[in-house]
């Protein structure tokens, strides 16, 4: 085989590669780990138009539109953005498409980046679209690049399920070439796409058939494999689980290896039940595939065995099926957790301290600044999806009598994603609420994405902006204030002021984020050891460059960049900019 | 049996970079390759890991369990230690003798165990210790930590030292390239 082609490809860049060679017209994402890396790799093609949207749900819809004008499309999301668009998904299932439509989804069994463990195979369930399951970057590419086809010729968005292992671990991709595809002609067929009552009563049978067709489809489809060895054990997998099982196994048990996870086959299942003397279902998260076996009839082993929770790896297949435990080193002293952290220099700390010190509620949201959240911040008292922090302030509010001491802090992406709705309803039903935007100019914690305040697209080019001052006005919210978050008096001040105003009020705190990279760094702020008197003020910051020598606070050289919000702290003026050589 | 390596450290210290430099040179030598990383900004200033495995047949899964790694490459102490359990008897440590305290230490709900690379030594377990941000230093940047460890790490792999080379002018941004050429020698010679 040739090396010129074949390159280690993380999931994400073989799925963005596949869906490029498939002939991908229109990308609308909204970035979510771990999905984001399909479109910012999307995005590097000149050839395909990719953007990211304000929301999911806004995305499916784009992929929607450009679907019915005859392009093939796409959208990516996170497990939770899946719920954000289940609307038009649902939906979508009885239009079908024109060009071919793939939904890519990422699930994050262990929760390294999320809020839940939701098993994202359900929905393919309950809105009866398929969906397929890559195990390695090759099948992700390979299963993108044949999935418009299989969408095209069921008349079905595919759904395409990654997982957090999937998506960020890299193996050997070989590619190919781009399908030159021109795209259908626009043709008006209301009885397809306008889903009022008389049509879509029309459209359900419709979906029926077409999944007893796509169950014909997996009996003997390229997605779905078997792999006869020894026949005293039989497994059934899908996704990365089938790496642990051959990891552990090679080649010594029968599997049955599942790439279309949505709709099931039945006689391929129990034909490989019949060849077998034990048969184990290893599925991470729910037993999709187990309550399947379950209503054919077919006798299985597996949540009796392995834990809904969590991911699994090839230790747990060991342990589980083999009964072995890994003879370790272990340490006697207790190592201390290191959770991640705001950065040196975060403009959220300064927000977070004021509301802190004056012992405020905050309603979170979701974002890198959900790490206030953490010691010694200790600053948020809920985080539930994007925007519910300000809708959850409005019902708080309403609720209680306790508003003049509650506020929401929310991103300015996470904003335009759904939190402009609940400033909506504060403004309409009236709730004396105080809406704090944590506005650092980017999509943070997914890695820097543009969004429809920054001024920027996806590829960098100067875009539409979204003005939040004039947005909020024009909501019918009348005091808005912007303020420096670096500047802690005035912080102080302005909080307070709109917790004591008779009206709801949109603070922005307003500076980019520190890690971007036209902001520029001070230079590092040092500790005057015979001032310092070791009063530990500012550690209450939880700023990673300060740290206690003795009885002496040090900085960091190496990681403060002189934000100075420590030194307004201090009460001795012990921190000082270092004096130029 | 694949080699299994872990590179360990804190969210922002460059454990991605090492990470593709390995995953270059190792297909460039024409092994089967798997790594899987950390992505996102969600964990700055956290404990990170990232696997990378080889083998001439193939590599089934992409990450390292207990008692499977042949190195871990830490780019701090208190790292080392934490992933420790995934060493695989008779498997190397490679760690750069920086301390980072975590939040937790910061605020004073923990202490960090300053003897904790002894307490490994005395356990038996082989540890290369290098002071790789002096040495990251004196080549150009601090930066460049996760190449002088790449250094010491190429100390013990089967791979020709001008490959290694190929692979940092292939890797890294081209202005970046002298520094981290500079950087690899002093890992790789440091001690000598």
């Amino acid at each position: 085989m040739s090396t010129k082609n074949k390159k280690l490809m993380i999931g994400n860049e073989a799925v963005s590669r596949g869906l490029y060679e498939g002939g991908v017209n229109v990308v609308s994402s909204y970035p979510g780990t771990p999905s984001t890396e399909i479109t910012e790799f999307i995005s590097k093609y000149d050839d395909v138009y990719s953007e990211w949207a304000p929301n999911e749900k806004v995305a499916m819809e784009v992929a929607f539109g450009a679907s019915l004008a005859g392009k093939r499309s796409c959208c990516c999301m996170k497990h939770v953005g899946l719920n954000v668009a289940a609307d038009p998904l649902f939906t979508l299932s009885y239009t079908g498409v024109t060009g071919g439509l793939v939904v890519c989804v990422a699930d994050d069994p262990a929760m390294h980046s999320s809020q839940n463990e939701q098993d994202s195979r359900h929905y393919a369930v309950a809105s009866k679209i398929p969906m397929l399951e890559p195990a390695d970057s090759e099948e992700a590419y390979l299963f993108a690049k044949s999935a418009f086809k299989l969408s095209e010729e069921y008349d079905t968005p595919v759904l395409f399920r990654m997982c957090t292992r999937m998506a960020h671990s890299q193996s050997i991709v070989e590619i190919g070439q781009r399908e030159d595809f021109k795209g259908y002609e626009y043709e008006k067929k209301p009885w397809k796409y306008i889903m009022t009552p008389g049509n879509a009563v029309k459209r359900h049978p419709f979906v029926e058939e077409r999944t007893e067709k796509l169950i014909q489809l997996a009996e003997n489809c390229e997605y779905n494999r078997v792999e006869i060895a020894d026949t005293k054990l039989g497994i059934i997998t899908a996704g990365t689980c089938y790496q642990y099982i051959k990891e552990v196994f090679g080649d010594s048990v029968s599997i049955l290896k599942i790439g279309m996870i949505n709709p099931l086959p039945v006689k391929l299942i129990k034909e490989f039940a019949e060849k077998v003397d034990r048969l184990v279902v290893v599925e991470e998260l729910d037993p999709i595939i187990e309550t399947h076996c379950n209503n054919i009839g077919v006798k299985v082993e597996g949540k009796s065995l392995f834990s809904k929770i969590g991911e699994f790896s090839q230790q747990t297949i060991r342990e589980v099926l083999l009964n072995e435990t890994a003879d370790t080193v272990k340490t006697e002293t207790e190592i201390p957790v290191r959770p991640p952290v705001m950065c040196s220099g975060c403009p959220h700390r300064g927000m977070y301290y004021t509301l802190a010190k004056n012992k405020i509620t905050v309603l979170g949201d979701i974002g890198c600044y959900t790490l206030g959240s953490a010691p010694p911040l200790n600053a948020l008292d809920s985080t539930l999806c994007m925007g519910a922090s300000v809708s959850g302030l409005h019902g708080f509010n309403k609720a209680s009598n306790n508003e003049n001491k509650t506020v929401c802090v929310i991103g300015d992406s996470t904003f335009m994603h759904s939190g402009v709705t609940g400033l909506i309803n504060i403004a309409y039903n009236m709730s004396n609420s105080t809406v704090i935007v944590l506005d650092n100019s980017i999509t943070g914690m997914t890695g820097h994405q543009q969004n429809p305040t920054t001024g920027y697209n996806i590829k960098g080019d100067p875009a539409g902006k979204i003005d939040l001052e004039a947005l909020c006005h024009s909501i019918g919210i009348n005091r808005v204030r912007v303020v420096d978050p670096y500047n802690l008096k005035e912080c102080d001040k302005v909080v307070k002021e709109e917790l004591s105003a008779d009206e709801p009020s949109v603070i922005i705190s307003r500076r980019p984020c520190v890690l971007l990279k036209y902001v520029k760094h001070e230079k590092p702020l040092i500790v005057n050891e015979e001032k310092c008197r070791g009063c530990k003020m500012c550690l209450k910051l939880g700023c990673p460059s300060i740290s206690f020598k003795g009885k002496k606070a040090v900085i960091d050289a190496t990681q403060c960049v002189g934000c100075n919000v420590c030194s307004q702290l201090c009460p001795f003026g012990a921190i000082e900019r270092e004096v130029q050589e | 049996m694949a080699v299994s390596l872990m590179i360990v450290g804190v969210g922002g210290q460059g454990s991605l970079l090492a990470s593709k430099l390995l995953g270059n040179i190792l297909t460039a030598e024409g092994y089967d390759v798997k790594v899987s990383e950390v992505h996102g900004m969600s964990q700055r200033g956290g404990s990170v890991v990232t696997y990378v495995k080889f083998d001439e047949k193939k590599v089934y899964s992409p990450i390292v369990t207990a008692g499977e790694a042949d190195y871990i490459i830490s780019f701090e102490k208190l790292e080392a230690a934490r992933y420790v359990s995934f060493l695989k008897k008779g498997g190397k440590i490679i760690v750069n003798a920086q301390q980072i305290d975590p939040m937790p230490v910061i605020i004073g709900s923990a202490k960090y165990p300053d003897e904790i690379l002894d307490e490994l030594k005395n356990k038996g377990v082989f540890v290369d210790e290098t002071d790789a941000l002096s040495l990251a230093e004196k080549a150009g940047s601090s930066k460049a930590v996760n190449i002088v460890l790449m250094g010491r790490l190429a100390k013990y792999l089967n791979i020709k030292y001008d490959e290694w080379i190929n692979a940092i002018e292939n890797t890294v941004k081209p202005k970046f390239v002298e520094l981290n050429k500079k950087a690899f020698e002093l890992g790789y010679n440091y001690g000598k």
